[in-house]
């Protein structure tokens, strides 16, 4: 699988979505750990947002980043 | 149409345009009247003279030391909105005060909170490099006359830039290139993140930096709901060294592109724009020409969303739009939007019911 892109955000509640690359789908990733492959943003959301109905926790490959540092951002902190 | 947020910070002014001259700027609907005190301080209340609503900013309402002289009847308020004086009559009417606005200037920007309680300890969100001595800024304010929403949606799908911006800061490479999107409900921030490892180098980009080949091109977006909007842009020469674990990055440039998406009206806002760089900074011809060159993307936006506005004003109530990929992020920021504005109305409506 394509290393997913590192994460930006840090904070407990964070949902992730990232396009699959060479695809058209969007794998939305839950706080909790869930995920799930969509190929419309909009039913994406609803599912995200549904959270926890439906949702069972899914492999931890999202929690893994790439190893590609980031440029600091004061505003992050 | 987007539903106001209250209980917010929103960007009124710049710093610059906030001094001993009357200054009238209209958020979440509500008129303000922005000045400076002889000590220097901001300050901001309500723009309408009690009296008959006779605006306070237009002539030949004036100043007069730290006092506001209504230009119509003459009724002259302090700088906590009290009435202190009133014409022809010693008794000053008990309702006869202005509402004032909690302000922080920060960022070179002039915040006002606008809501139905105070702040406390909350502050608005940092833009650090709008007054950062490693950086020069060239920035502006320019009138939407279209729902702040549509803004905020711009913003947040920068595969628009292809198209809206070709030739100025679009390339094939952004609509191209599959973006992720990280979203912090609780904290009302949205990161949208689009790295193009090798792609076409705009003119914006060429003639500003000197690179003259191909790029890396990263745009890291961050959206503080609902005001600030932060692009994070690296620009460095394909095979260049990346950032450094510790952060520094010494061999990109880097622009820092700012937005105060402040409502004005139901469907007026003002776009405040802003492009900090950390490269030749002392280089005038640069900075003219970031200014004229962002100056005409900012315009390219203003044009179509005031003929978006236009065109949506034409449509039945409960049209349809259709999203795709790009508004992964777009979506996530009206959602949230929405989620503020819902909590705001909800507070109101208990304040009210008290």
């Amino acid at each position: 699988m394509t290393p997913l892109h590192p994460p930006a955000l840090s904070g407990e509640d964070v949902h992730r979505i990232h396009w699959v690359l060479g695809t058209d789908r969007l794998l939305a990733v839950c706080h909790c750990g869930a995920q799930r492959e969509f190929e419309d943003p909009v039913e994406l959301w609803d599912w995200l947002l549904g959270h926890p109905e439906d949702h069972r926790p899914g492999p931890a490959s999202e929690s893994a980043p790439a190893s590609t540092p980031q440029p600091r951002h004061a505003a992050f902190a | 149409m987007t539903a106001f947020v209250r209980d917010q910070w929103y960007v009124a002014a710049y710093g610059r345009e906030v001094g001993r001259e009357l200054l009238g700027r209209t958020v979440l609907g509500e008129p303000i009247l922005l000045y400076r005190t002889e000590d220097g301080r901001a300050v901001a209340m309500s723009e309408r003279c009690v009296h008959r609503r006779f605006p306070l900013s237009q002539a030949p309402s004036r100043l007069d030391g730290d006092r506001v002289v209504c230009g119509y009847h003459g009724f002259t308020y302090g700088t906590d909105g009290g009435c202190v004086s009133v014409p022809g009559q010693q008794r000053i009417p008990r309702t006869a005060r202005l509402k004032t606005y909690p302000v922080v200037e920060q960022d070179s920007f002039v915040w006002v909170w606008i809501g139905n309680r105070e702040p406390g300890d909350t502050l608005p969100p940092r833009a650090t490099w709008m007054d950062s001595p490693d950086y020069t800024v060239v920035s502006g304010m320019e009138p939407i006359d279209g729902d702040y929403g549509l803004l905020v949606d711009n913003l947040m799908d920068l595969s628009h830039e292809t198209y809206l911006h070709g030739g100025y800061i679009g390339t094939p490479e952004v609509a191209e290139t599959p973006i992720t999107t990280e979203v912090d409900d609780t904290a009302g921030i949205v990161h949208v993140s689009r790295h193009m490892d090798d792609a076409e180098c705009p003119p914006f980009y060429a003639k500003s930096t000197g690179i003259e080949g191909r790029i890396t091109r990263w745009q890291d977006i961050e959206y503080h709901a609902p005001c600030l909007y932060l692009l994070h842009s690296r620009i460095a020469p394909v095979g260049a060294p990346g950032p450094n674990p510790d952060g520094s990055d010494p061999h990109a440039f880097h622009v820092e592109v700012v937005y105060g998406i402040t409502p004005s009206t139901e469907k007026t806002t003002y776009d405040f724009w802003a492009v900090a760089r950390d490269f030749a900074l002392d280089d005038q011809d640069v900075t003219e020409f970031l200014r004229g060159n962002n100056h005409t993307v900012v315009m390219q936006d203003v044009v179509a969303l005031n003929v978006l506005q236009k065109s949506l004003d034409t449509e039945p109530a409960g049209y349809q739009e259709l999203s795709i990929n790009i508004d992964t992020g777009g979506l996530a920021a009206r959602r949230i939007l929405a989620r503020l504005a819902q909590e705001g109305a909800a507070k109101q409506a208990r304040t009210v019911a008290r």
